[in-house]
């Protein structure tokens, strides 16, 4: 089963560094398990362009599709046996404690 | 209770437990559970009761799931599956089905009515009168929660070890909401918390806050009875029937606790309200065991609420100067309960200082909205 995982900034962060996980193990770990497909940090949302289409009409929008104080800053792309083994793999990544993680199942068509 | 009914009571959670295991779609192994029973309903009356009535309703369900995966041209591998199962499931299924119900992943609400439907086999439409939602609602949120079972693939397993450990606090809590539930109102959902509570005792017997969860169940529902006076509103324990109260159902939960070592809170929640039940009357209350329990209560769960009831248990046992210092520990809370100030104003009156006491109860009266509450804090104002 495979899991997009939305890494968030979040208002409230975990405040004891020391019980903050570190990346790099967990990039290792996960890659080593092939349990992480794929995964990137992403540019700020000033960086972020937001396109539709409208009427044949290219529209954009400078900025990302929603102005919140969370931001998405990376992802990863997880193939786990089940949910509960992808929320192991995300509360181990450092975001979970300074920020939030979003699992998102891929959807089954 | 006819023989359909008990059936439904008795085997429901294991047909649809064994046929969420072997096919993995939920609302076809309702479906085909429900489709059994109203089989049942049907033959049983004109041909009599079957011998084995579980396996009976098992092979009818089975048979009907057959018929829609073979229309739906599902693998073979699962139709040979299903084809193998005689007998109403092991048990592990039903503690798989409460598990997965109850999965962290899911809304609590959720989490509560899919375990009523599921396992208990409720009916949706009495879950919607229960939860004071209508029956489309209700169809909504449980079919919201299996879809998203589905989608996000939330495994259908008991989780072991660590996980166990985790988890298990998670299913007590919808079991004692759903108690709550059913005190505060809706009585069938206490009943059924109960049997649930029983049900996962005989699934998990060596866990301890399962049967303490079930003893304390046993003991606040002992007193279903004489909670509330003839007008409807909540009778104090001290001013309880206590004749009124279910003493086969405080026997059970004396037992159960002879039993059970104190490894949580729910022990020891259980423990305070063996002691109150055990009472002959309310001056034979064992404060002195009530204040110790609260003490190791306040340790492991340190709430403002447990901190006012351990400050009126120390009040009873050690004098009512030792109560008001430990009053001290729930100063935050003051503005949100009135509660405190009327402990404090029966405290104050008991330690003498009639004045100060007079003014609390008062205080207490101003903060509490009008009704037998208010009435009763200004009649004892009066009193002193």
């Amino acid at each position: 089963m495979k899991y997009m995982m939305f890494v968030c900034t979040d208002t409230e962060p975990e405040t004891d560094e020391s019980r903050v996980p570190d990346i790099d193990v967990w990039v290792a770990e996960n890659d080593a398990a092939g349990r992480r497909l794929d995964g990137n940090v992403l540019a700020p949302p000033t960086a972020a362009t937001t396109v539709r289409v409208r009427g044949g009409e290219v529209l954009l929008t400078d900025g990302p599709f929603t102005e919140t104080k969370e931001v998405i800053v990376g992802y990863d792309i997880l193939e786990c046996a089940d949910l509960d083994e992808a929320i192991a793999v995300a509360a181990a990544h450092p975001m979970a404690h300074g920020g939030r993680v979003e699992l998102r199942p891929y959807a089954d068509l | 209770m006819d023989a359909v009914a008990v059936a439904h009571q008795e085997h429901w959670g294991r047909l649809v437990a064994t046929l969420i295991r072997v096919t993995g779609d939920w609302t076809l192994a309702e479906d085909c559970a429900q489709d059994a029973l109203a089989t049942a309903l049907e033959r049983w009356p004109r041909d009599g009761v079957p011998e084995n009535p579980g396996g009976w309703l098992m092979t009818v369900a089975r048979n009907r799931a057959l018929d829609v995966l073979r229309r739906a041209a599902v693998e073979d591998r699962k139709l040979r599956e299903m084809a193998m199962i005689e007998t109403p499931a092991p048990r592990d299924d039903r503690l798989r089905l409460i598990f997965t119900c109850c999965h962290p992943a899911l809304a609590l609400e959720a989490r509560v009515a899919l375990t009523l439907r599921t396992v208990a086999g409720v009916s949706t439409s009495d879950i919607a009168r229960a939860f004071l939602v209508t029956e489309a609602t209700m169809t909504r949120r449980l079919t919201r929660a299996k879809s998203k079972i589905a989608a996000a693939r939330i495994p259908y397993r008991v989780p072991e070890g660590d996980a166990l450990d985790e988890r298990l606090p998670g299913v007590l809590a919808v079991l004692y909401l759903l108690f709550n539930r059913g005190y505060d109102g809706e009585p069938r959902l206490a009943d059924e918390a109960i049997r649930l509570a029983r049900l996962l005792g005989t699934l998990m017997p060596t866990e301890s806050e399962v049967t303490s969860l079930l003893a304390l169940f046993l003991l606040q529902h002992s007193r279903r009875h004489a909670r509330r006076d003839t007008a409807g509103d909540l009778v104090p324990l001290d001013r309880q029937d206590r004749d009124c109260w279910d003493r086969a159902a405080i026997a059970e939960a004396v037992q159960i606790l002879q039993r059970t070592p104190v490894e949580g809170p729910y022990a020891l929640q259980a423990r305070i309200a063996a002691c109150h039940a055990t009472a002959v009357t309310p001056g034979d209350t064992d404060w002195r065991s009530i204040a110790l329990w609260y003490d190791e209560l306040a340790r492991v769960q340190p709430t403002p609420v447990i901190a006012l009831n351990r400050a009126v248990a120390h009040g009873y046992a050690f004098g009512a100067g030792r109560g008001l210092e430990l009053l001290e520990h729930t100063r935050d809370i003051r503005d949100a309960y009135p509660m405190v100030i009327a402990v404090e104003a029966d405290l104050t009156a008991r330690a003498g200082d009639l004045e100060r006491a007079k003014d609390l109860f008062r205080e207490a009266a101003a903060t509490t909205g009008d009704g037998p509450e208010r009435r009763a804090l200004l009649a004892r104002a009066a009193e002193l």
